[in-house]
């Protein structure tokens, strides 16, 4: 009886609360603001439309609501406070009720089972203005790629509240770790952006580093040591058909990204001690130099446009961050800070490059324009490395290794402004991770 | 030398080598040739106080030379152990070797990997300046991936910063 009533007062001061913010505007977050104070949503259970559909009504909404929260950006409201139920998808909203709990948005759907195949379909409500925003959206998929249409319409919530792209339908290539520091095994795997459906795509008989996601996430590179030599390989996902790329005797390739088209593959070449960046075509394995000096220049990423290329080299002395035409030529240094930078990757939006920075013994995830302005750390520790940005250029992943003897490493996800720093469950350790695009 | 023999004496220095070298990079650090000479006529083949053994360069020669922060110049003690290393495998023919450069904890994982490789660039041409066959010696990067200390502090750093020398052929060839 008191919880009950403490709970009304909360939810009055609340509704009060959130009318006040609600006359400011329609709902909308402004990501780049740098979001403090999540969004509060409701997602009651979908509603189940055919009789086996019950379980998948509650487990949908769950990972709709896991995908919201997990941003940073929202806040659920638990179904404990609902005041209402929603028993029928295509019935009028009680806005009055969601609104004295204070949801500003609210999420409706209702899903179907025939067979092997599933239907979904969500509404997304904006509470204070009383209207549904955007209209409303079905999905159809199979029962075990259930997860992709949670996926989907988290992306969909999302992004009409935000005006950017999701992100949650998704998948990262990582490199999976077990093991000590000195005798640590490797495997590439490949995951849900959340952790989840996880599948091996090599055994750990040889190192294996950084996977590299192709543009239309069907295939990946990646640098093993299988033959003895580091050496690059591109690895189909569907097949599991991998092919090692064209390198002369003695020579060490790593490194690779694709390009933009998916054709080429910029990557580092090592003859002689000496480390340079070079193209090749990877049907005809035709290479191409681009660079040619006696620094160590590694680490290329791509433009989204596929113009120019990113890339770190220490021919100033230490590392640092530069950029090239695509086709080679004079590069301008764009890192002028403290410390030294690496691993630079471009943003898929094209605004950002995101970099690892080592300065006074210590690691940051950081970002900055490509002309080198605004430079932003995000993170700080012992090791942090690898970043890999989401598909909307919002969010990027990258692994932190622990210090000393025990020392283990793990994927982290932060988000641009450097909010929302948490870890990414993977089932063993994880590093070098790579994100998809959003899948189709 | 007849076939059993010969396998005789490859099992004999892989027991032998198995027990004095519990990992894969061998013993530890041992600057300059000296010690064991098998002076008392009981050589086993392959084993430490063979000359011509894997085992003896690990322990007497000294298979590694170590390297100063982020980087890939040999150090006075450094040379000494590749004149070392020169001197026996110019007596030592058969054997061919790959380099192995390796980095510490500290950097990232690509440049480490090309750091490592000047490293044992460096081993390498120095072994060339002293002599010995440039088709014997390849080379090889682990950057930061096969670290032999594993305490996060220089004590373990200064002995991961290496390019070890890692004999291959020999008796077994």
């Amino acid at each position: 009886m008191i919880l009950r009533l403490m709970s009304m007062c909360l939810a009055l001061i609340c509704a009060v609360a959130a009318t006040a913010q609600a006359q400011q505007g329609p709902l909308r977050i402004e990501i780049t603001e740098g979001v403090i104070e999540p969004l509060p949503f409701a997602v009651p259970t979908f509603q189940p439309e055919s009789g086996d559909a019950g379980q998948m009504a509650v487990d949908l909404a769950r990972v709709v609501s896991e995908d919201l929260v997990s941003s940073g950006l929202f806040r659920e409201i638990p179904a404990s406070a609902f005041i209402s139920t929603v028993s029928d998808f295509n019935a009028p909203v009680q806005y009055a009720d969601w609104k004295a709990i204070n949801a500003q948005a609210l999420i409706t759907g209702a899903v179907s089972v025939s067979g092997n195949s599933l239907n979904v379909k969500f509404r997304l409500y904006d509470v204070f203005s009383g209207a549904e925003l955007g209209s409303g959206l079905q999905f159809a998929g199979t029962i075990d790629g259930w997860r992709r249409m949670a996926h989907k319409v988290a992306d969909a919530v999302y992004s009409r509240i935000t005006g950017e792209g999701g992100y949650f339908d998704s998948r990262v290539v990582y490199v999976s770790e077990t093991g000590p520091k000195d005798e640590r095994l490797k495997r590439l795997a490949i995951m849900d952006y959340d952790g989840a459906n996880v599948r091996y795509l090599t055994d750990s008989a040889s190192i294996v580093l950084a996977p590299r996601f192709s543009p239309t996430g069907d295939r990946i590179l990646y640098t093993s040591y299988e033959s003895g030599f580091p050496r690059i390989y591109v690895l189909d996902i569907g097949s599991v058909q991998r092919r090692v790329l064209e390198s002369a005797e003695g020579t060490m390739s790593f490194a690779p990204r694709f390009s933009p088209s998916g054709n080429t593959v910029v990557y580092s070449l090592t003859q002689g001690g000496n480390t340079d960046i070079y193209t090749m075509d990877i049907a005809s394995g035709q290479s191409v130099r681009l660079t040619n000096t006696p620094a160590i220049e590694t680490a290329p990423s791509y433009s989204p446009d596929g113009s120019k290329i990113v890339f770190e080299s220490d021919r100033s002395g230490s590392q640092q961050l530069y950029v090239m035409p695509a086709s080679g030529g004079e590069a301008q240094r764009i890192s002028f800070g403290e410390g030294r930078y690496g691993t630079p990757v471009w943003s898929p939006r094209g605004d950002l490059v995101a970099f690892t920075k080592q300065n006074k013994g210590r690691f940051h995830i950081g970002v900055m324009r490509l002309d080198g302005s605004e430079e932003r750390l995000l993170t700080a520790s012992f090791l942090d490395e690898g970043p890999t940005w989401a598909p909307n250029g919002r969010v990027i992943m990258f692994a932190r290794e622990t210090q000393g003897t025990g020392g283990s490493s793990s994927l982290y996800s932060v988000d641009i402004s450097g909010r929302n720093l948490k870890p990414v469950r993977t089932q063993e350790g994880g590093s070098d991770p790579s994100w998809s695009p959003l899948q189709n | 030398m007849n076939r059993i023999l010969t396998s005789t004496l490859l099992i004999t220095a892989l027991a032998v080598s198995a027990c004095t070298n519990p990992n894969r990079f061998g013993g530890d650090n041992m600057n300059g040739a000296g010690g064991l000479t098998g002076a008392n006529g009981s050589i086993i083949p392959g084993s430490a106080n063979d000359p011509a053994s894997t085992a003896y360069f690990q322990q007497f020669i000294g298979d590694r030379v170590l390297f100063e922060v982020d980087q890939s110049s040999l150090t006075p003690a450094g040379q000494a152990t590749l004149d070392g290393q020169a001197s026996w495998l110019n007596t030592n023919t058969d054997y061919q070797a790959v380099i192995e450069g390796h980095a510490d904890e500290q950097g990232t994982r690509e440049y480490n990997v090309a750091l490592g490789a000047r490293r044992a660039n460096a081993a390498r041409e120095y072994l060339v300046s002293r002599g010995v066959a440039g088709h014997r010696l390849r080379t090889v990067s682990y950057g930061k991936e096969r670290p032999i200390e594993v305490c996060s502090q220089e004590a373990c750093y200064a002995k991961n910063r290496r390019a070890v020398t890692v004999l291959a052929g020999g008796l077994s060839s």
